[in-house]
């Protein structure tokens, strides 16, 4: 995650400090994203160095030292919000490697493993579906970063529901012989063969 | 005492040679005021495992009981009676009946089970009133969106004295912010009493439930540990969610 941007999308507000910026962080992402206070003071000192934010001397807070946003970190703000983040290669998804792994080990019940990991995903989905349950009515930032996390997880039930169901019809029906051309398929997916 | 017990549950179809074991030896123990979810894909048994907790079909073998009466002990009349007083269904297409408004949907059961028109009247309103529906109460099905039916459908499972409410796929074609209305309604009924239980191939709908049970070729295969981690997470840290 940026902590970069979002710093700068909380000085676009209007000049503030360091402790205040990790408060306004964590109470604008529903608080599910804890902070330290060393990483915003290094975020500020590279924000910086870079140009992208200067020291505000306007303020009345004493010793603590404000920050505003420039010119330039406005433009890079906007320009990392319409930036769609890097998706296109699947990551090392341990899991899945998992599941993959579990597929050549004699002697394993595949079902089984994936039954063991379907439901610790369903028991932590619970977990955040009560918070939400609980808390989310009241609070909108909280509600959107809970919901990531239960569509996060619920995607990843799908695709054990999905292998378990290819690994079942996979046992009755016959391996077709693969046509030419799916190993350059394979390697442009980044899927090694 | 216990809202719902399936004992050793089993159900086939077809005769030997042909034989489909739709349920196999199943068990589940459903208490007053919990909410659980039957969770695995088509053709697992989940319906058969729901009409059947429902007395709408027999098992094989194995036993049900309902606020501690076995099911098998009853007759045809008996079990109409039960269904009418103290079972609740919600299906995934509603099933309200098209010639009848909302409130008229809601209070039929209570009619059928020879209140008078005005008292089931009064509950459906209720029931209706519970469900945010009172402005809706004299429209007819087809004039209602998809959540508003699904809603009218819930207050008719709870209306009366309903202990134990069954859903299949309650919030099926609604999207996720009205599926989790729908959810938030059932949970609500859990919290006044009702045992619930519903079966869905959704792991989202799913973990709205106190407890998850896992069917796989009829079979229960597993079940989440209830709300484990979940109380002392909240008692640690009420903002915050589960650590990484």
């Amino acid at each position: 995650m940026s902590f970069r941007h979002a710093m700068l999308a909380l000085l676009s507000e209007g000049p503030k400090y360091g402790l205040q910026l990790r408060h306004e962080f964590e109470a604008r992402t529903g608080e599910v994203w804890p902070l330290n206070v060393g990483q915003v003071y290094t975020t500020l000192q590279r924000l910086e160095r870079d140009g992208l934010v200067e020291p505000d001397d306007t303020g009345d807070d004493g010793p603590q030292k404000g920050f505003r946003i420039t010119a330039q970190g406005a433009e890079d703000l906007a320009t990392w919000l319409q930036t769609p983040p890097d998706l296109s290669l699947p990551p090392r998804d341990e899991l899945v490697v998992k599941v993959l792994m579990a597929l050549r080990v004699p002697g394993v019940n595949v079902h089984g493993i994936i039954q063991v990991h379907r439901r610790y995903l369903v028991e932590l989905m619970q977990q955040w579906t009560r918070l939400k349950e609980d808390e989310a009515g009241y609070d909108l930032a909280f509600a959107l970063a809970v919901d990531a996390e239960i569509f996060r997880l619920d995607s990843v039930v799908r695709w054990l529901d999905t292998a378990d169901g290819r690994l079942k019809r996979a046992a009755v029906e016959p391996a077709q012989p693969a046509p030419a051309g799916i190993p350059r398929i394979r390697r442009r997916v980044g899927v090694r063969p | 005492m216990i809202a719902l017990e399936l004992r050793a549950v089993s159900k086939h179809y077809g005769d030997d040679r042909n034989r489909v074991d739709a349920l196999v030896e199943v068990d589940l123990t459903v208490e007053p005021g919990a909410l659980v979810a039957v969770m695995g894909p088509s053709g697992s048994g989940k319906s058969t495992l729901l009409t059947i907790a429902g007395s709408l079909e027999d098992p094989t073998t194995g036993e049900v009981l309902v606020a501690g009466e076995p099911l098998s002990a009853m007759s045809r009349d008996a079990k109409a009676r039960l269904r009418r007083r103290s079972i609740g269904y919600v299906f995934q297409d509603y099933n309200l009946l098209p010639g009848l408004t909302a409130v008229e949907n809601v209070a039929m059961p209570l009619e059928l089970d020879g209140r008078s028109a005005r008292t089931a009247r009064t509950a459906g309103m209720e029931a209706l009133e519970t469900l945010g529906l009172t402005e809706r109460a004299e429209h007819f099905p087809d004039q209602l969106s998809g959540g508003e039916r699904q809603r009218v459908s819930i207050a008719r499972a709870i209306v009366g004295e309903r202990r134990l409410l069954l859903a299949d796929e309650p919030s099926g074609a609604l999207d996720s912010v009205n599926g989790e209305a729908v959810m938030r309604l059932i949970l609500a009924a859990c919290r006044q009493g009702v045992a619930a239980v519903f079966v869905t191939h959704d792991a989202q709908l799913a973990s709205w439930a106190d407890r998850v049970v896992f069917i796989r070729d009829g079979r229960v295969v597993d079940q989440t540990t209830p709300a484990a981690g979940v109380e002392s997470l909240l008692q640690s840290s009420p903002h915050r969610g589960p650590d990484r």
